[in-house]
This record gives structure tokens, sequence and C-alpha cells, in this order.
């Protein structure tokens, strides 16, 4: 689902490197502040992070016979906000960036605003709608971590329409295009990172859920 | 690990199995970002800038893939341990109150 290097126009890369710079940079100080203050912490921080590592390396076969790969970032989101996940999720794109040539370092803004920031935002405003709400712990873990990684998809489609608008339609019909290849793929993928989250939280903190060490 | 969660990952597994073991006609398998990239290269744009480094091949880029997952899994693994090797109440741990010269900042309320 990354978007390929090079494949932003200049302007375009430039504009989403931009406005994900923000968030990387407070994300940055919010995650150091973690560390400092709250020790107990760094281990939840450690687990958000390889939860990502881990889950945005599996291809995995989908029922429109392509492959695409979840992104593991609503779990960092659900369990410490999605502002220190910000800067993980980048390390992580740019992991693959520069080992893998997966994703590039021009389109880094880009991948990095959908995945490692509209991504957890999204499962964080998830979670704790559904708490408000009354749902249970795990119902709303499932929601926010499927939601969520559906929504970096959305966010990569239109990147991509807004990037490269169809020459009769416009962007909207480019949206629609990108959707399709992405969106379907997704769905399965995104209800089954909701369930590994559900997962990877209970076994983290049986007894306490997503409140456990905060 | 519990009932439910034994459920909840076969339940994953099954979803991801499913399009391998009645595979949708026509199937390929191949990553949706290549054929959305297949798509704008349609369009006649062509990319102005090329990754610094490739793995040379599937080999050496399935390598880093599993080398990514693995490092995931395993700090993910101890940190599982951590959790469950700690005493049960320490997760929601007591606050400390500040004390000796070398004390960060704590409640006020605490003094």
């Amino acid at each position: 689902m990354h978007i390929m290097e090079g494949f932003l126009p200049p302007a375009h890369a430039l504009a989403w490197t931009v406005a994900a710079a923000p968030f990387v940079v407070i994300g940055g100080r919010t995650l150091a502040r973690l560390a400092a203050e709250r020790p107990e912490a760094r281990l939840t921080l450690a687990a958000g992070a390889a939860f990502a590592f881990v889950l945005s390396a599996l291809k995995l076969p989908s029922v429109t016979g392509s492959c695409s790969h979840p992104t593991g970032t609503g779990l960092g989101g659900i369990l410490f906000g999605p502002s220190a996940m910000a800067v993980l999720g980048t390390v992580v794109l740019l992991f693959q960036a520069l080992l893998l040539a997966h994703g590039g370092l021009t389109t880094l803004g880009a991948n990095a605003f959908s995945m490692a920031i509209v991504g957890p935002w999204v499962a964080w405003s998830v979670y704790h709608g559904l708490k408000r709400l009354g749902a249970g712990p795990s119902v709303a873990v499932f929601a926010a971590a499927a939601l969520g990684d559906l929504a970096a998809y959305g966010v990569t489609s239109l990147q991509l329409a807004l990037a490269h608008p169809d020459a009769l339609g416009g962007v909207g019909a480019a949206f629609a295009k990108f959707a399709g290849i992405f969106a379907l793929t997704q769905v399965p993928l995104a209800i089954a990172e909701g369930l590994l989250t559900v997962v990877a939280i209970t076994l983290r903190a049986p007894r306490l859920g997503p409140e456990a060490g905060r | 690990m519990s009932r439910r969660d034994m459920v909840l990952l076969a339940l994953a597994a099954l979803l991801i199995a499913a399009p391998l073991i009645v595979p949708p006609t026509g199937a390929e398998f191949q990553g949706s970002d290549g054929q959305a990239q297949a798509l704008i290269e349609e369009t006649g744009y062509r990319p102005w800038f090329a990754p610094f480094w490739q793995p040379p091949s599937k080999e050496v880029e399935s390598l880093i893939f599993a080398a990514q997952a693995a490092l995931g899994a395993g700090l993910l693994g101890y940190v599982i341990g951590r959790c469950h090797a700690a005493p049960p109440a320490s997760p929601p741990l007591p606050i400390r109150k500040p004390s000796g010269p070398f004390a960060r900042r704590g409640r006020r309320d605490a003094d």
C-alpha cells in the first residue's frame, strides 16, 4: 500500500512531507516525555512499535486475488495515544524505504501521513468514542484497529487521486479507481488486524486490558 | 492464552487462508500497490526519483521482510513475557513518593 518512490510529483511529495512533519516532531517530544517520566510505559511503547513492525512485514492474500499488508499502527494509537505512534510508524516506513525499496524517501511524508498519523488517530478516536458509548473494551479495540487500517488506505487512495486525477472524471473518478484497488482488498485484512490487535492487548495484560501501564 | 484468544487467532488465520483455499477467478495475488503503480504508469506518468538501493533479488527481499517480522515478533514476545512475569499488582504502578535530594518532581499532594 505504500506509495512507491517517485510516484508523487515533487509538489505533492513536498506538501505531504510538510503536513506530516509537525506530527512527527511533536510525537518525538511526546515519546521522549513518556519514556522519561514513566519508565514503566517503555514496555508498552516497545509493544506498539513491535506490532507495527511485524504486521507491516506481512503481505497477505485477499478475496480480490491480490495482496496487501496491514498497518499495525492501531495498537499503539489505542495503548499510548496517536502522537507517539507518528514517530514509531515513521521509523517502520523508513526501514522499509531504505532496506526494501518499499515506499520511498520522496513519498515518506505521504505514507507517514496515512499510516503513522491518520491510522492511529482514527483508531484512538474510535476506541474512545465507542468506550464512551458503553462498548466493551474488546469490541472497541477491534473496531478501532480495523477502521484505523481502512482509513490509512482511504488516505492513500486520496493522495494518489489528488496527484493523478483522471483525465475525464478528475479527482473523484481517480479516487474511485484507487479505492477500488485498495479498499476491497483491504477489508478482510483490516478485520484480521482488528482480531490480532484484540489478542495482542489481552495477551499483554489479560486482566487489565488496554488501560494497563499507560 | 484464553480460549477466546485462540478462537480469534484461528478466525484471523482462516480469513487470510480462505482466498488461497478457494482462489477467486483469475487470482494472481500480486501486490495491490503494484496494481496502483501500473494504473499510474498507464497515464504516462514516470517516477522522477528512484530508490538508492534495492534488494538485488526476490530471495534477498524475502530475507529482509522475514528479518523485519522476526525482530518485531521477538520484541513483542519479550514484552508479553515481561508483563506476565510481573507480580499481579504491578501493572498500574503505585505513585512513588519523591524522596532524597535526587527526587524528580513529584505530586504536590504527596508531601
